[in-house]
């Protein structure tokens, strides 16, 4: 039997997961309720899941929760996997730039699974609820929200125009946030921009930043690094302008504009001004 | 306050990824290292703390020889010592940890207990999420992951933690384990000075044995598929009707 760990019935990582416990053997699942306390919680499922396989989402708090259930049970914990046959598997490294193929040496199976990387299960869930022991336990006291000043934000928004070393400053950001204005699109910016204070680390994109999922990413000035793809990967579509055609974004791409993004930034702008009659 | 903060080396990996013949690790003959970016984090915000309210700041890698690099880089941004376990081969999860916890217990015998462990909250390269939470069991310690805001004050720790919409916020008694994500703030860069001084401070380097890993990696794979044909909209100013066109198609715009 697999326990499959979900953050709610209809939590789309969830469901994936239980893609990959359903794909283990026979699935039941759980819920838990109350406070997050990761450490309380992955007793709760300890206990619950007595000597079944464990799997959960791999979310933030999905990597975090079997990370504990792994420590309590002293079991290897494979993270973020992407498929499993029999006692190898396949999971991704370097924020879905590369994969490895391991062997868990574990007559219990302890994964996470790779976000996207299975359908949604449609199983009909009675999912069994939890109630986790919280005494002395470490556990969420408050939750602050950041001043948006209604903007959409990066992980939301439909649209990202994003900059890299090619806009040249911080000031060169003006001419990418008019574009944005226009589009009800989010700015982003690569690593280099924010490791240069160009642009607040709330803005990044990628591996040690945000990972984003929007109908067009529009890639400014940016090289096209792992770091970087790992993040905006999840892109339907991915619009680069860049000055050097051997771009590595480029391979990244569908469509690409070649050239100064100082020129076509503001052109594009101007351009959809005059398509909306503004 | 005493403070251990935990680094790994890892390559810079550029614009693509390329591996040796035999599949086991990245092709690294042309390129430069560094410490994983969340850990660079880690120790600027050690050094602050200690900066403010005095205390030491530790450095430990478990890693080749070449990592007593970023060991010294550590140094250059603060950091008055080094404990490097060496080793040339990759451990798993589990082994690092029960490594990282005997070195820090080690150590602990002979100067005293730290008062905050930081670790990363997941490395650049192998991401098994988890490092840090098995030495805090190892240790017998509380654990908050994920942060991207720290203050300490009074022997408890006010930890926020990345979370969606926002930020969770814990309040933890230290001694505590930690592990953090960049952007928990901009860490600085050396001075010349500062890497000078680096080369003198003390570093402990030891040999260790690796465990059998439990999550043994066979091999590591190129994910396939990944490269599109873009089409080009054109060059320059003049592309810019056909790329409005293009938004429209997309109906963003």
């Amino acid at each position: 039997m697999t326990l499959v760990v979900l953050e709610s019935a209809d939590d789309e990582l969830s469901r994936q997961a239980l893609t990959l416990g359903e794909s283990l053997g026979q699935a039941r699942t759980v819920t838990i309720e109350g406070p997050y306390a990761p450490a309380a919680w992955a007793a709760a499922i300890v206990e619950a899941a007595q000597g079944d396989d464990i799997v959960g989402p791999g979310s933030d708090r999905g990597n975090e929760v079997l990370a504990h259930v792994a420590a309590q049970l002293d079991l290897p914990l494979a993270a973020n996997v992407t498929d499993v046959r029999g006692d190898e598997l396949t999971r991704i490294r370097w924020g879905g730039t590369l994969l490895e193929e391991a062997r868990l040496h574990s007559d219990r199976r302890l994964m996470t699974a790779a976000p996207f990387a299975f359908a949604p299960s449609n199983s009909l869930l009675q999912a069994q609820v939890l109630a986790p022991n919280l005494d002395g336990a470490v556990a969420v006291v408050d939750h602050v929200a950041p001043d948006t000043g209604g903007k959409v934000s990066l992980a939301d928004a439909k649209v990202v125009v994003s900059g890299g070393r090619g806009v040249g400053s911080a000031e060169g950001f003006a001419i990418l946030e008019e574009l944005a204005a226009l589009l009800d699109a989010a700015v982003g910016c690569s690593r280099v921009v924010t490791s240069a204070g160009w642009r607040p680390h709330s803005d990044q994109v990628g591996q040690t930043g945000t990972k984003v999922s929007p109908d067009l990413y529009i890639a400014c000035g940016i090289s096209g690094a792992t770091q970087h793809i790992a993040g905006c990967k999840g892109a339907k579509a991915l619009l680069a302008i860049n000055a050097d055609r051997e771009a590595t974004i480029f391979a990244h791409a569908d469509y690409a504009v070649i050239g100064d993004l100082h020129e076509i930034v503001p052109a594009i702008t101007a351009e959809l001004r005059k398509a909306k009659g503004a | 306050m005493r403070i251990l903060c935990c680094v790994k080396r890892v390559p810079i990996t550029g614009g693509r990824m390329v591996l040796t013949a035999d599949a086991q690790a990245i092709e690294t003959k042309h390129l430069g290292f560094t410490i994983s970016p969340h850990e660079e984090c880690g120790v600027e915000e050690a050094v602050r703390i200690v900066e403010a309210g005095g205390g030491e700041v530790v450095v430990l890698t478990l890693g080749p020889e070449e990592a007593a690099e970023q060991i010294r880089d550590c140094m250059a941004i603060g950091a008055d010592r080094g404990i490097h376990l060496v080793s040339s081969e990759e451990w798993d999860a589990q082994g690092t940890a029960a490594a990282i916890a005997d070195a820090i217990r080690a150590d602990s015998e002979n100067t005293g207990p730290f008062d905050l462990i930081v670790m990363g909250n997941e490395s650049a390269d192998a991401g098994g999420y988890q490092v840090g939470i098995r030495v805090a069991y190892a240790l017998g310690l509380p654990v908050v992951t994920g942060l991207k805001g720290l203050a300490v004050d009074g022997g408890r720790a006010r930890c926020e933690q990345e979370a969606p919409g926002g930020r969770d916020v814990y309040d933890v008694a230290l001694p505590a384990v930690v592990t953090v994500k960049e952007g928990l703030n901009l860490p600085r860069y050396p001075s010349v000075p500062a890497k000078l001084r680096a080369k003198s401070k003390p570093l402990d380097a030891r040999a260790v044995d690796r465990p059998a890993s439990q999550l043994e990696k066979l091999r590591l794979v190129v994910p396939e598929g990944s490269r599109k044909q873009a089409e080009i909209l054109g060059e320059g100013r003049e592309a810019a009707p056909r790329v409005v066109e293009v938004l429209q198609q997309l109906g963003v715009a």
